[in-house]
């Protein structure tokens, strides 16, 4: 162990900046500009983890996001630690930890192994076939399947870190920064577009950074000499913004990105404090140049996903631009020429490459004639039929290929190796693609899908559009921009471009063995453990549909979603089944295209950001005397005021007693107010009441309630006539703007006739309600001058008044039914008014009260509460409110549907009163009431709406909706609670002064 | 994500706006005429189409205004935007 792979020769690692971290405990040493994957590869580790399912050994396989095996817990135990993170795209820095996910007690020895001897009894779908039975069994299953399951740790203290949200608008965005989006974005740039270029690796230059082929040449240049000059001018730039380790997670329709920018994960954790980590780019671009590039594809075959098999490509960037070798004597599979670039980089550095096995007959490349000479083995028409080496490959067995690919023939011939790169041709990245609603096709020659319909503003350029030579990417690249942005010429016009060719390809989707199919692992999805045969049983089970085979293996399913092994799936479906790629669709490529962090999702929205919320004028004394709060929709609402450590129940029981027997006061600064003007005013509320307002007298107030369409109730309150043309509607708390939304509705788009003008102006004023016999009298201790007889000031009407200079509203309405005012002020003089109330009121033993309190006044009343004793599915009727329905009016909104057959049934839920046979219990709240208790089942009549503990009648009082209720007055019903049955009796929902002799008291 | 062209701001983001639902159903002027067959038509009754439909917005977080859209539903793509009142583009 710790042998140094490290070969000298990388412009991108600085071998002077030496950085120790740690993995499963170990210290290790890598360098500035390392992975976490390539230091441990500089370091011998191949073994990172253990997979889903069978706890089989996995190593690192790719150098990029698109890794399915090292996924690893950062910072283990701290509360910056973060699961499921690919050991490829971590940057190392110095104290860096991280350990292996999915196993126990340790990589090395995983007691989970065990599951890759029962493999045979872990087919497809096992989990859903045999945890279905008995249902009762599920709870059982489930603490086995959650102990041995999931992927990593979630920190479990809050996140110190801040995460931010910014918008970006541009002309073009390009997505990725290989050669093609460089290109792209340097043309765009300079033709005038606001241009933002990003790509989640962090540095630019995508795979051309060390391409190395010497037969490919760009104005007599090696791409990669050329192309870092490319960048290096892109400095010069104007227009053009990079944002580099900023990946792209969704592409939403008309060309909406969001994209994760990664600020602070690659720094020590003490350069992390109080700066941004992660912020969320929402980019709206007109133009999106995709040029994501293409990932590498594995080939399917009999155990290839021993530690130590890797990706071709992978061996490559990691020798070229690491400097690392991945193994000391290696080999590659292949079916194309780019393994031969790769075994070509090893060469050159002096490392050792034992053979290539090729599945082709022949390949007339320059590079494979240059691999010749240089004496390497080439077997070709060969395949892999095995491997071994439990936690690192040791040795590769090859047969020779039958001329249809199904089986192999000939002796087995056995290479020794420590590593092995396996190349199986490219598959353009096509994620952001499709998820931004465009289609792909099918190209039969290429074994690719392609972009084919684009839905808004983009191109697909590069590798991703499926160019995957430089001379025609450069070809393709420069038409597409100058069709896309409308430009004549461009840099790229003169290129020259000299090219190796490629001339021979042949796929095949699952690779035979020696052993039938059932004795092999041929693995498509490593996260998952999905192998070949598990497809092919769900087939042989019924499954056609690409998304249903998907779920039943798991293929595709992990947090890398299967970014390698999708395609194979859909081949050797399509082979198994006979039919077509293209006839057989694609699964859904969904975002994200990498996982996003929480932090990042919510930004900024957290703690008291997390949602909005508002206060009233007068909060600040709520708070100083002790309130406790209730939040009604965005509202935070005095609930109650405890004094010397009353409970809730004590609290409201003394409250509503004081606002009956001398002066409570209430804070409705909440209650929804909306300022209507206009020469059609009173029309207008005529249609949208179920009452007739034309007569209502100015400065009278009058209660309205509003219907929907359907004839259920919407919303109520009191509107106050305050000129001819002008009226102030109020609105229940929590319905003020959908009742705005619903009235603006009806005004403009079905009687747009009516010269009616809305403005919500809840926020504009503050509300006191001021109830009780002593009302009157705190009233005139402050307006002296007022009128305040009943001749002059009666119930339901209003009047302006000045208290010092202020001017307000006094509306003499009653929400409890007792003697009560409700004064509006302008909402800066809110505190100062509820002060004074308070001051002058002292002497009557004035009591603030809170909704609770509130609503026990209103429930002895019978008064209904729009949204607790209605559901949208109460009429006016229904809640024995006849006698606020106009039957004289011609029409209002939902008048026609209280005529309906069904809202006319005699046996619709009615709101009723309930008393229990025991006045001291209290009923709870949605309570389900029955008239039998001897049988079973039992149709439920109804359910408790509101229920109370009145202290003014010294029993307990409840609203509730019975089936047929109207007519059961004075019948026994039940209500079974867990413990005990509740006998109740019918009654008359107003409990409280039923002559309403107190409005005048 | 939609970008959505109000007829009285402008280009605006998607979240801004309230979707209302199908376009050019009329209130009955006289519903008590109807039967209940009728008024249901008109009460519960909407298309829900798989290519071009007609549909109403409300610039909810802006101007308040309504306004109607064209909207293929299979791809999201806008094809008309126009205000209350304003006679449907022919398609
Ligand atoms: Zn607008």
């Amino acid at each position: 162990m710790n042998k140094n792979l490290r070969v000298k020769s990388s412009d991108y690692i600085d071998e002077t900046n030496r950085i120790s971290f740690k993995f499963n405990g170990k210290t290790y040493h890598g360098f500035k500009g390392d992975t976490l994957a390539s230091a441990l590869l500089a370091n011998d580790v191949h073994l990172v983890g253990r997979s889903f399912k069978y706890h089989r050994p996995r190593g690192i396989m790719t150098s990029g996001s698109e890794e399915p095996n090292a996924i690893v817990q950062i910072n283990p135990g701290t509360n910056r630690t973060e699961p499921n993170v690919r050991a490829t795209e971590v940057e190392i820095y110095e104290g860096l930890e991280a350990s292996s996910q999915n196993c126990w007690p340790s990589v090395e020895f995983d007691i989970g192994g065990i599951n890759n001897f029962l493999s045979p009894f872990f087919p497809a779908g096992f989990y859903y076939k045999t945890f279905m039975w008995p249902a009762s069994f599920w709870e059982k299953y489930e603490f086995f399947i959650r102990h041995s399951a999931g992927l990593g740790k979630s920190p479990t203290s809050s996140d110190p870190d801040i995460y931010d949200h910014r918008n970006i608008h541009c002309d073009v965005l390009v997505v990725g920064a290989g050669i093609s989006g460089i290109l792209a974005a340097k043309n765009a740039a300079k033709n005038n577009f606001k241009t933002l270029l990003v790509d989640e690796k962090n540095e630019l230059g995508g795979s051309t950074f060390y391409e190395n082929n010497e037969f490919n040449k760009i104005d007599n240049k090696t791409p990669s000499e050329w192309l870092k000059k490319e960048i290096e001018e892109l400095k010069n730039i104007k227009n053009l913004e990079i944002k580099t380790r900023t990946s792209v997670a969704a592409y939403h329709q008309y060309n909406y990105l969001l994209a994760k920018e990664n600020l602070t994960d690659h720094l020590e954790a003490k350069d992390k404090a109080n700066k941004i980590r992660q912020r969320l780019l929402k980019i709206r671009a007109k133009k999106v140049i995709l040029a994501t590039g293409a990932l590498e594809r594995p080939l399917i075959f009999n155990n290839n996903d021993r530690p130590g098999i890797m990706l071709s490509s992978a061996i490559k960037k990691y020798s070229e631009f690491y400097g690392v070798a991945c193994g000391s004597k290696n080999v590659f599979f292949t079916n194309n020429d780019s393994a031969y670039e790769s075994a070509l980089s090893l060469y050159n550095k002096g490392i050792n490459v034992e053979a290539i096995v090729d599945i082709r007959d022949q390949s007339e490349s320059k590079i494979v004639k240059k691999i010749e000479e240089a004496g390497i083995k080439i077997y070709w028409s060969h395949t892999i039929v095995d491997t071994a080496g439990y936690k690192r490959l040791n040795r590769v067995s090859i047969m020779k290929l039958s001329n249809d690919g199904t089986s192999v023939t000939g002796s087995k011939i056995s290479i020794s190796c420590d590593c092995l790169g396996v190349a199986g041709g490219w598959t353009p990245a096509v994620h952001l693609y499709t998820q931004s609603g465009s289609k792909l096709k099918f190209d039969e020659e290429k074994q690719i899908f392609l972009p084919n319909q684009n839905t808004s503003e983009q191109i697909s350029v590069g590798s991703c559009g499926g160019d995957f030579k430089i001379d025609e990417i450069i070809k393709n690249l420069n038409q597409k921009l100058k069709d896309s942005l409308n430009i004549k010429e461009t840099d790229l016009d003169k290129i020259k471009i000299e090219i190796d060719q490629e001339n021979s390809k042949r796929n095949i989707w699952l690779l035979p063995s020696d052993k039938p199919l059932g004795k092999t692992k041929p693995f498509v999805d490593y996260q998952n453990d999905a192998t070949a045969k598990d497809i092919k049983l769900a087939l042989r089970e019924g499954f056609r549909s690409i998304e249903h085979v998907k779920r039943y293996t798991t293929t595709g399913m992990g947090t890398d979603q299967g970014k390698l092994g999708n395609m194979h799936a859909l081949g050797i479906i399509a082979d198994t089944a006979g039919v077509k790629m293209g006839e057989l669709g694609t699964t859904t490529f969904r975002p994200p295209y990498t996982p996003l962090t929480f932090g990042t999702i919510v930004g900024r929205n957290v703690g008291k950001f997390f949602d909005i919320f508002r206060r009233t004028p007068m909060n600040d004394w709520h708070v100083e005397n002790k309130a406790e709060f209730e939040n009604v929709g965005q509202w935070k609402r005095a609930w109650y005021y405890p004094i010397n450590g009353e409970t809730m129940h004590q609290a409201v029981q003394r409250e509503s007693k004081a606002a009956r027997e001398s002066a409570g006061i209430l804070d409705a600064s909440t209650l929804g107010k909306i300022d209507i003007q206009g020469s059609d005013a009173s029309e207008f509320l005529n249609r949208v009441y179920t009452n007739a307002w034309s007569k209502l007298a100015i400065g009278k107030c009058r209660y309205g309630l509003m219907l929907n369409e359907d004839g259920m109730v919407y919303d109520d309150g009191v509107t106050t006539r305050l000129g001819e043309n002008h009226y102030l509607m109020t609105t229940t708390t929590g319905g003020a703007a959908n009742v705005l939304g619903k009235l603006e509705d009806y005004l403009q788009t079905e009687w747009p006739e009516l010269d009616v003008y809305l403005t919500s102006v809840t926020d504009h004023y503050a509300t006191a309600s001021l109830c009780g016999p002593n009302s009157k009298k705190i009233i005139k201790k402050i307006i002296p001058d007022l009128d305040l007889s009943d001749e002059s000031f009666p119930h339901m009407s209003f009047k302006e008044a000045k208290i010092g200079n202020i001017q307000c509203r006094i509306m003499r309405i009653s929400f409890t039914g007792e003697h009560s005012y409700e004064i509006n002020v302008q909402a800066s003089y809110g505190k100062d008014l509820w002060e004074k109330f308070i001051e002058a009121g002292k002497e009557f033993n004035i009591t603030p009260y809170g909704t609770e309190t509130m609503h026990l006044l209103r429930a002895e009343k019978g008064f209904i509460i729009v949204g607790q004793d209605t559901d949208g599915t109460m009429t006016p009727i229904d809640l024995q409110m006849d006698w606020i329905v106009s039957k004289k009016k011609y029409d209002f909104i939902g008048k026609r549907s209280l005529y309906r057959s069904d809202t006319m049934k005699e046996d619709r839920k009615q709101l009723v009163g309930l008393l229990t046979e025991d006045p001291n219990v209290i009923l709870e709240e949605g309570a389900q009431i029955v008239s039998e208790l001897n049988q079973n089942p039992v149709e439920m009549l109804g359910h408790v709406t509101s229920s109370y503990f009145s202290p003014n009648l010294n029993k307990s009082i409840a609203l509730a909706v019975v089936r047929g209720g109207k007519d059961m007055m004075g019948k026994q019903l039940f209500v079974p609670m867990e413990n005990k049955n509740i006998n109740v009796t019918v009654a008359n929902p107003v409990f409280y002064d039923e002559k309403n002799e107190r409005l005048n008291a | 994500m939609f970008l959505i062209n109000c007829p009285y701001c402008g280009e605006r983001d998607q979240q801004e706006f309230k979707a209302g639902g199908e376009a050019h159903i009329e209130r009955p002027k006289q519903p008590t005429e109807l039967s209940d067959d009728e008024w249901a038509e008109y009460l519960f009754m909407r298309k829900n189409t798989k290519g071009v439909q007609f549909e109403r917005w409300n610039h909810a977080h802006g101007c308040r205004k309504w306004f109607n859209m064209v909207r293929d539903t299979s791809n999201d793509e806008i094809k008309a935007i126009y205000k209350m009142g304003e006679k449907p583009p022919a398609q």
